[in-house]
């Protein structure tokens, strides 16, 4: 008993002794220094903005953009969710997410959420367009340039011949996260291709990089504006025009896909609640050429989002001005 | 998986064991017949009724079964505000998960209220592991964490490590508090163990994408949802390592507790659990390790930490900012390892080490723990001790090292690598693939029923008739085949790969001490990490699923080999030496023959661990089942099939590892 009361004293002392060195000599204190305290002193009446952000570059570089002027001009706090798609617009319903702000159609998306369960409203577009398409490596279309247009693309289908396409041309498919007719179109415009896929963007990027390095054939489906069109500017393939209904039947199209105005959705209580991040929202525009330039500072020069997001801020103010006004 | 099993028995002469050797030999030979004569029926059917009844199914086709679970989807996601159950069930778990969270978070890795850092700075969580490592584990474990906590700051990683280790102990903890209680359950009542093996199997094989998105719905974007998901996945091994050390208490201890009149409580809590302490401890060690493994999957749903720094990186195929991350999250799974594993063994080691030591323990360890409450609170108090300092120079250094090697080996290897593939995709795969998506479906179905009684007996022939036929109910029957044909040609390799090092390592325990943390690394690096390098070498191609599959798998193959080839007797090494065996003969008469229960072992959970990898395999190219679980996961009208899809996943995994299992034990009786 004696000998643990001892023991005890031992420690205490020695916390003591310790502690008070250390205080003496301790330096900077957590929270003394108001630097740590974050950017924003004025918390305005936006509150919380929960931002969701789908995993893609382009994607990344409308938050970044987005979450830094709310935070920096409006006061708002910013919590940015890293979600698919699909969980970002399930997260309209359960008040989790207020703004999904690069939508690529998605119409069945919409149907569900914004017409049926009415949990989401259209926020309008964001400026930018979407092209879908066939691609092909720039060193092919300059080599042989009709094959710029698929009525030549059976001529060369022995060329894009891969282990994995038994016999036939590749044609490289398939992030998941875009709908395809690509399937359909093969059978329907006659192409002695197969759709092999490719299963995620990196698989699809890392193909064409490969191709235009070593001169590879590589045919496959991607999608612009995207970061790595400014490493390798890929020649898009012409396909029968669009018309309007003309991919209707999924079964039997056979002509490319439309331009999709890209836009913006927000949750139903977000839009009625008033808060300066909406409007922020509802005005915010750019340009293709406006978000290359964000995303290539994300993709290529390594940023961090909030350093990209703060260099293109700084550099177009005026535009800032007219989205928060 | 034939070819893996058939491989000892070629060189095997038939051991002297007792007076029913010959007979079993008979049946041995019969048996191989009988395989042998399944396959030649199945390779003349094909060639005859080839593409027939083959049940194709186009990639954007959905059968009646995949619409009704996308109802199904549909109408929880539209009911979720005024349903009870969500009002007062899923929410209050959600509530309660993401509070403990949200607790350790901001002790460790997110600013609590006001303050601009985490209660406990890194000096402090420094010292508490360190602390924690000693008292549980010994000195050099100790060292072991507090060099890579360490590290991991600086990596430059400190905070996203603490929102993995955060959510990685919460999740664990939670995983425990109903795994351990689960798992002596099932120790000690057969017929629970029975309920509750499927149920497992199911947690473990089922591709993780598929309920990422409905947990999301039952309990929202956060932490909870995280935490459910990366325990569902960890729980098992807890609960199966733990039933199995209680069952292996010898039941004359218990007997003997009985006999001094100990009642049902009495025995368990004094003799079974103190008895199994040590094999439970391995049980949470896997389940920590599985946990981890779940880390970047988690960070698609807005789970914090190294994960989400992975996917981040990989959007712009930043190969280097990934690797760091992987490398912080290998070092945080060794650490936990290594830790784990040296507290299971503590307790003999003490015995054992002396009672001087024991004496001057408890002091020790109070003055340790007063340390680690200055450090504590010094973390708690000066910016210095509270956020890592420094600029994360080994980080980037470690970036700039990972991008050079793989632009290197992209570089220089791609032609040799892309013959490599062609080979084995045109010799192998190819021609295994046809004949299992072009054969009609109850041609295969029959072959694999019929292979399964001969080899795992008449049991494991009724599971796989069951699991045919609900394979064919999924819709999906050709991708499960397209997926069968890599798997079974991934396994093939693994198990290759898995005798040469395995029998390399247990034959010497310096190449064991040096190729260890290489597996432990190869099998916690996040996939997502070596999947771009592994796509500049080989394409989006299957064989490069297959490659992923292999780095994934071989580790666990190698160490139950080498277990196994460690196992054998030393007295019968040495008598065959001295007979004049060569080291050829003694690895291939001797050692393999006598490891034939470790290897068979190791098909199987080489074979679960391929299995595993085929939604990571849909990534790269691997199409077919790994590919529809992606789609389902990301486009809403696929959700049904990539369900459906993740069931055939669990139905190729029971039905091969019953099979397995039985011819394992069949093999060792």
């Amino acid at each position: 008993m004696a000998g643990q009361a001892r023991q005890w004293r031992t420690a205490a002392a020695g916390i003591a002794v310790l502690g008070l060195g250390l205080t003496a000599c301790g330096g900077a204190k957590v929270g003394d220094s108001s630097s740590d305290a974050g950017g924003s002193g004025s918390s305005g009446k936006c509150g919380t903005f929960n931002l969701a952000v789908n995993p893609w570059v382009g994607y990344e570089a409308n938050a970044a953009v987005l979450a830094y002027v709310a935070e920096q001009d409006l006061g708002c706090k910013v919590s940015q969710k890293d979600l698919k798609e699909e969980i970002a617009w399930q997260g309209f319903g359960t008040g989790e997410v207020d703004a999904v702000v690069e939508n690529w159609g998605h119409d069945d998306l919409k149907k569900k959420y914004i017409t049926d369960q009415k949990t989401a409203v259209d926020a309008g577009p964001t400026g930018n367009e979407g092209l879908i398409g066939w691609y092909v490596p720039p060193w092919l279309a300059k080599a042989h340039p009709d094959i710029t247009d698929w009525k030549n693309l059976n001529k060369y289908a022995d060329k894009f011949r891969t282990s994995e396409s038994g016999g036939k041309g590749q044609l490289l498919d398939g992030d998941p996260s875009f709908v395809t007719n690509d399937a359909a179109l093969v059978k329907n415009l006659k192409l002695d291709f197969k759709v092999v896929y490719a299963g995620s963007e990196t698989a699809l990027i890392q193909a064409f990089r490969k191709a235009e390095k070593d001169k590879q054939w590589v045919i496959g489906y991607f999608y612009e504006p995207q970061w790595f069109m400014s490493e390798v500017p890929l020649v898009k393939v012409k396909l029968p025009e669009y018309k309007t209904g003309c991919d209707a039947d999924t079964e039997k199209v056979a002509c490319d896909y439309p331009v999709y105005k890209l836009d913006k959705i927000v949750s139903a209580k977000f839009a009625k609640s008033g808060s300066p991040a909406y409007d922020l929202v509802k005005n915010f525009t750019w340009t293709n050429e406006d978000q290359n330039t964000v995303a290539k500072y994300i993709a290529v020069d390594k940023m961090t989002p909030e350093a990209a997001a703060k260099k293109w801020v700084e550099a177009n103010r005026a535009k800032v001005e007219a989205w928060i006004k | 998986m034939t070819v893996a099993m058939e491989k000892p028995e070629k060189t095997e002469k038939p051991e002297p064991t007792g007076p029913d050797g010959p007979a079993v030999a008979v049946r041995r030979v019969s048996r191989r017949t009988v395989v042998a004569a399944i396959l030649v029926v199945w390779v003349l059917l094909f060639a005859v009724l080839r593409g027939k009844q083959t049940l194709d199914l186009a990639a954007a086709d959905l059968t009646d079964l995949h619409r009704w679970f996308n109802d199904a989807n549909d109408s929880i996601g539209a009911n979720r505000n005024s349903n009870p159950l969500f009002l007062y069930f899923f929410n209050e778990i959600r509530l309660v998960i993401d509070t403990l969270v949200t607790f350790v978070q901001e002790l460790i890795s997110q600013p609590f209220a006001g303050r601009p850092l985490p209660q406990i700075g890194w000096l402090g969580v420094v010292g508490i592991a360190g602390f924690v490592s000693w008292a549980v584990g010994n000195w050099r474990v100790a060292l072991l964490a507090v060099a890579g906590f360490t590290f991991m700051g600086l990596q430059g990683l400190w905070q996203e490590s603490m929102d993995t280790l955060a959510l990685t102990l919460s999740a664990v903890f939670v995983a425990l508090l109903f795994a351990i209680p689960l798992g002596v359950w099932a120790g000690l009542s057969d017929r629970f163990n029975r309920i509750v093996t499927p149920f497992l199997d199911f947690m473990q094989t089922m591709p993780t994408f598929v309920y990422l998105a409905p947990l999301t719905l039952f309990f929202l974007i956060g932490p909870a949802s995280a935490t459910i998901a990366t325990m569902i996945y960890a729980a098992p091994p807890a609960i199966r390592i733990t039933a199995h050390a209680i069952r292996s208490v010898p039941e004359t201890t218990v007997e003997a507790a009985d006999s001094l009149g100990a009642t049902r409580r009495q025995s368990l809590v004094k003799v079974l659990l103190p008895m199994s302490k040590r094999t439970v401890v391995m049980g949470v060690n896997q389940t920590i390790m599985a946990a981890l493994a779940m880390v970047t999957i988690a960070a698609l749903i807005d789970a914090p930490g190294l994960g989400k720094t992975v996917i981040q990186a990989l959007q712009s195929l930043d190969v280097g900012t990934a690797f760091n991350a992987g490398l912080a999250i290998v070092v945080m799974a060794i650490v936990l390892d290594r830790v784990t594993t040296a507290a299971s063994a503590r307790e003999e080691t003490a015995r054992r080490s002396g009672s001087r030591f024991l004496k001057w323990r408890r002091p020790l360890l109070g003055a340790g723990a007063v340390v680690t409450a200055v450090l504590v609170y010094m973390s708690h108090t000066y910016v210095w001790a509270a956020e890592f300092p420094g600029e994360a120079g080994v980080g980037s250094s470690i970036a700039r090292g990972a991008d050079t090697a793989t632009t290197w080996a992209q570089d220089n290897l791609s032609g040799l690598t892309n013959t490599f593939r062609d080979v084995l995709t045109n010799g192998l795969l190819n021609p295994f693939q046809t004949l299992l998506t072009d054969s009609p479906w109850w041609l295969v179905g029959a072959a694999l029923v019929g292979l399964g009684t001969v080899l795992g007996g008449r049991r494991a022939g009724v599971t796989a008739a069951v699991c045919v036929g609900l394979l064919v109910g999924t819709g999906v029957w050709s991708d499960a085949m397209t997926t069968l044909a890599s798997t079974v040609v991934a396994t093939v390799l693994v198990m290759a790969l898995g005798v040469v090092f395995g029998v390399w390592m247990g034959r010497s325990l310096l190449v064991d001490r040096i190729l260890r943390p290489t597996l432990d690394a190869a099998q916690v690096m996040p996939p997502f990490v070596y999947l771009v390098p592994f796509l500049a070498l080989f394409g989006a191609t299957r064989f490069t699923a297959i490659v992923a599959a292999i780095v994934y798998a071989s580790p666990v193959a190698v160490k139950i080999i080498a277990d196994g080839v460690r196992a054998v007797p030393a007295a019968t090494v040495e008598a065959a030496t001295s007979a004049g065996c060569n080291t050829w003969q003694l690895i291939t008469k001797v050692q393999l023959p006598m490891a034939r229960g470790a290897l068979t072992l190791a098909t199987n959970q080489g074979l679960i661990y391929v299995l595993s990898m085929v939604v990571v395999g849909g990534l790269v190219g691997a199409g077919a089942l790994g590919y529809d679980v992606v789609a389902g996961f990301s486009q809403g009208q696929l959700y049904g099939k990539g369900l459906a899809a993740g069931l055939a996943i669990v139905l190729l995994g029971v039905m091969f590892d019953r099979i397995t299992q039985a011819a394992a034990r069949r093999v060792s009786a």
